[in-house]
């Protein structure tokens, strides 16, 4: 069942409640920076943010208009020069940790950062009685 | 050590239930609230979204009273379901400006004929930047600006008749 | 008839798995190991019943029975018979039920086909089974009741949506049910083997096959579904992390580390308590997958109308199995000696390393998809897990795993030396040396975890291929070629996803009709557009020719189309896939300048990460006829591998 949820998710975009605007896309858009190395770091941010109309995708896969719009301000702010991490925390200072989907690692993020870390610890722990280290002859 | 770690499975498994029980019984929203409240509105200068009326900039915000800003849209339906109730606050005195989103000056001039027209000013966002930057995720969204130019509140969703006395305090406090 | 034979089946069922359960736990009491035929006996009687009731409703939805709440909600006379087929499971209830058939169907096929184990464990596994049965046997007909009647019965069905009617969504689901509730045997050997204090050799090789089975499935319906949404999304996008992924992910990586530890367990007789733990983890994983999805807490607000009853009942089910299995576990698995102790340097030395790994993977995923709403119960504050923090913790966990997994083939059980490993190991590092030098000159700049993911590839390749090595390769057994050929698919997909991710050609552009674009390899045309019509949807078809070279172009013909009912426009993305890779092409909407916006990507390899899949799945299959071979021809499986 796992796809029919993404499906469903692609489907009704718009939650029922808004119609689609009949305006154009703004540009870059759905067009790309003419820079490549811009243009991969606008990507990469883009994947990184969620749409906040159709809330399981990224601004990068999702056919939302306001998803446009903000693909349209990141590639603008990239191409102008602005750092992929200041166009993020310009973001997050407005919808907060929720838009981006790369947790913070300080506060309430931390926890989470730290437990890839505490697993493989623990790990170590447990098998820690499972080997007996090499006995001459 | 070695009977504490075999209630590990289980502990982790309270957690999860923990966990999975406040999500059952939280009331589902997917709401997300701007973080913009109590911060000043960002500076923004909007051509004017309707003929014969003024366009907006963030410097419309700091005469003194609060004032609402209304987010809306001609193609987005709550807006009209909202519309008598902007017609309403007009009336009891409240002053509204709003930003129109993605949106052409006909389809504007067409919903405020049948839908009537509250606002002050009207300003035109074609690709949504002020709503981005003022952290709205939707239409329509109102905000409650105060007399300097400060974000005091945030309502999401259409304004019905029974969110007025919620409207008229925020206005009453951003004084 | 047929619905309420379908419920008077469903409830003769039930009540013989209470029985079973009853029987079973009084005879495992007592001591009283001949009652283990009687206990059989209702096993089986119970997977055949509720096999009939399935089948009843399977019946109901070909006959399009409207006066049945269920058929009429899901399904329309007028819909082909493989969806109404499909459409038995394509809804809440008829999933429980095909939940619980596999449930009671895997407990027959145990009461039947199981011989090695010992009698009083077998009891107490099927008693074990019986108690899962039940639960979800008293969630379907306490409120889920799939035969319920409505009066009047419309004259028709409310139909499916159009966009759900497709080959890969109708099969998709039950491969992976297939594969989750094919698990649900491992737990129950685990929780009888707790019961009885019995876990040993015997054990394992008794739960290997069943664990396989399910692996394969699982293995199966993730690929599937990847590829799926591949190619219907529009974004040319395979794995998301969406927390609906994740919940199908979570067992299969808690059952590849199961298969592995069950191996050390059979053959060195050792992680006794770990295989277990593994064994309640794995289904448990499944029956969180299954309440995740099914309850909609995580799933924003488009998947699953959310049913806080039914969510409500499987947590209180979760609570039961997982909670009881875990305080078993805690109680009973002290009086088990956790067996032999390992050199770090041997096959199960590994092993153990691969189990260590993949456990952590599980955890990331687990704590990543849960994280959000653990969050926003002690803060209340919102926050997003996605691909950047599961890419930066789990995927250089995974490439270290890789790096094990080329290493650990190649060791002997019991001890091994490390100087004579190195030696073995020789040509699969040379492979690297070479792939790495290719990269470099190849392409300089691809990010690191494709980089490495490429170079690891290489290396598994040909390392998974060393131990057919100075063998005989037609009495080399049929398991060792399925640990082979998985291992090769391992390479295969992770080289298909570094590929794609480090070469991937992306171009989004507005064009008129008669303008060229280069997309990767190719000089994509844009030669025409044409209305099209289908039986509930218009279309604009855009013609596009793909040249390469001075080769005949390839012809595309992606659609944007308008449904009428309800009023939805979706992309028909245009895919042809060549030997090094795919073109996936699609048209999206007019500007006003009157272009037409197009979305183009050629994407080298691409096909090799499903590829992969496949051939993991299928060295899955190989090594499961292995075993049952070997074990026909060594009479109850007694050798060691």
């Amino acid at each position: 069942m796992k796809r029919l949820a993404i499906l469903l998710a692609f489907v009704l975009p718009l939650n029922g409640l808004l119609a689609d605007s009949s305006m154009p896309a703004a540009e870059y858009a759905n067009t790309q920076l003419q820079d490549p190395a811009k243009e991969k770091a606008a990507k990469a941010l883009m994947e990184s943010i969620r749409c906040l109309v159709c809330q399981g995708q990224s601004i990068a896969d999702s056919d939302a208009d306001m998803a446009g719009d903000m693909r349209a301000l990141i590639r603008q702010r990239i191409g102008a020069g602005e750092k992929p991490e200041a166009v993020r925390s310009w973001l997050v200072e407005r919808y907060g940790n929720w838009v981006t989907y790369d947790p913070p690692m300080r506060g309430v993020g931390s926890i989470l950062w730290i437990a890839p870390l505490g697993f493989l610890l623990l790990g170590l722990f447990l098998a820690r009685g499972r080997f007996r280290l090499r006995r001459k002859g | 050590m070695r009977r504490a770690s075999l209630w590990l499975p289980f502990a982790i498994f309270v957690i999860f239930f923990g966990v999975v029980t406040y999500g059952l019984i939280k009331p589902s929203d997917h709401v997300i609230t701007s973080k913009m409240i109590g911060k000043p509105l960002p500076q923004f200068a909007l051509q004017p979204a309707h003929d014969g009326q003024a366009g907006l900039t963030n410097g419309a915000f700091s005469g003194g009273q609060p004032r609402l800003l209304n987010i809306f849209a001609s193609w987005c339906i709550p807006c009209i379901a909202e519309a008598p109730v902007l017609m309403q606050l007009k009336s009891m005195g409240v002053e509204i400006d709003a930003i129109a989103i993605r949106d052409k000056p006909e389809d504007v001039a067409r919903f405020l004929e049948r839908n009537g027209n509250p606002y002050t000013r009207i300003g035109s966002d074609t690709v949504g930047k002020v709503q981005i930057s003022l952290g709205s995720s939707g239409v329509p969204e109102t905000f409650v600006i105060d007399g300097k130019g400060i974000i005091r509140h945030q309502h999401i969703g259409d304004i019905r008749a029974d969110d007025i006395p919620e409207i008229m305090q925020a206005l009453e406090a951003a004084k | 008839m047929i619905a309420e034979a379908g419920l008077g089946l469903l409830w003769i069922a039930a009540a013989l798995a209470i029985m079973q359960l009853g029987l079973g736990w009084v005879a495992v009491a007592r001591g009283r190991d001949e009652q283990i035929s009687g206990v059989r006996a209702i096993a089986v009687a119970q997977g055949i019943l509720v096999t009939l009731s399935f089948l009843a409703l399977i019946l109901l939805f070909l006959r399009s029975d409207m006066s049945v709440a269920l058929v009429a909600a899901n399904s329309h006379s007028a819909k082909p018979w493989l969806y109404k087929f499909a459409g038995t499971w394509g809804n809440h209830e008829g999933s429980m039920l095909l939940w619980v058939t596999i449930l009671g169907a895997a407990g027959s096929a145990v009461a039947l086909f199981e011989r090695s184990l010992k009698a009083s464990t077998l009891i107490a596994t099927l008693a074990a089974q019986a108690a899962l049965s039940i639960g979800f046997y008293a969630f379907l007909l306490f409120s889920s009741n799939p035969f319920t009647r409505l009066v009047p019965a419309p004259a028709d069905g409310q139909g499916l949506n159009p966009l759900l009617q497709d080959p890969g969504l109708a099969f998709h689901p039950p491969t992976l049910y297939f594969g989750y509730v094919g698990m649900s045997v491992a737990f129950s050997f685990a929780v009888g083997a707790l019961v009885t204090r019995d876990v040993d050799p015997a054990f394992a090789r008794a739960m290997r096959p069943w664990v396989l089975g399910a692996w394969i499935f699982l293995t199966l319906g993730i690929t599937a579904g990847s590829y799926w949404a591949y190619y219907e999304l529009g974004w040319g996008g395979w794995w998301f992390w969406d927390p609906v992924e994740n919940a199908s992910l979570m067992p299969w990586l808690a059952t590849t580390a199961l298969l592995h530890s069950v191996t050390v367990l059979a053959t060195r007789d050792g992680l006794r308590a770990w295989t277990v733990m593994l064994a309640v983890v794995a289904f448990s994983m499944s029956m969180v997958g299954t309440f995740l999805v099914r309850s909609g807490i995580l799933t924003s607000v488009h998947s699953f109308a959310v049913d806080p009853t039914r969510g409500s009942f499987l947590l209180a089910l979760l609570a039961i199995y997982i909670g009881g299995a875990m305080t078993l576990f805690a109680l009973r698995i002290g009086t088990v000696r956790e067996g032999s102790q390992f050199d770090l340097v041997s096959r199960e030395g590994a092993l153990v390393v691969n189990n260590l790994l993949l456990s952590a993977i599980l955890g990331i995923v687990f704590v990543g998809t849960l994280y959000p709403l653990g969050v926003e119960a002690v803060t209340g504050e919102k926050l997003s897990v996605g691909p950047p923090y599961f890419n930066a913790t789990a995927g250089p966990i995974t490439l270290f795993l890789v790096l094990v997994m080329i290493a650990g083939p190649l060791m002997r059980w019991r001890r091994d030396r490390l100087a004579v490993v190195v030696q073995r190991l020789a040509i699969p590092i040379l492979a690297i040396a070479v792939a790495l030098l290719v990269l470099v000159l190849v392409s300089p700049d691809i990010g690191i975890l494709p980089f490495m993911g490429l170079l690891l590839a290489g290396g598994v390749a040909l390392g998974s291929l060393a131990p057919l090595w100075g063998r005989n390769l037609r009495r080399t057994p049929l398991f060792t070629w399925g640990m082979v050929v998985a291992h090769f698919g391992v390479a295969v997909s992770l080289a298909g996803m570094a590929s794609e991710t480090g070469f991937i050609k992306e171009v989004l552009i507005a064009s008129n009709v008669g303008e060229s674009h280069r997309v990767g390899p190719y000089d994509v045309k844009f030669a025409g557009l044409d209305p099209v019509a289908g039986p509930n949807w218009t279309a604009l078809e855009a013609t596009l020719e793909a040249r390469r070279g001075n080769g005949e172009p390839l012809i595309l013909k992606p659609q944007s189309r308008m449904f009428s009912n309800p009023p939805t426009e979706t992309n028909e993305a245009a895919i042809r896939t060549v030997l090094d890779g795919q073109l996936y092409l699609v048209l999206g909407k007019q500007e006003p300048s009157g272009r037409w916006q197009l979305r183009m990507w050629w994407k080298p390899f691409v096909t090799l990460i499903w590829l992969g899949g496949g051939m993991i799945a299928f060295g899955g299959f190989l090594a499961l006829v292995g075993r049952f071979r070997r074990d026909r021809l060594s009479g109850r499986g007694r050798a060691i591998a």
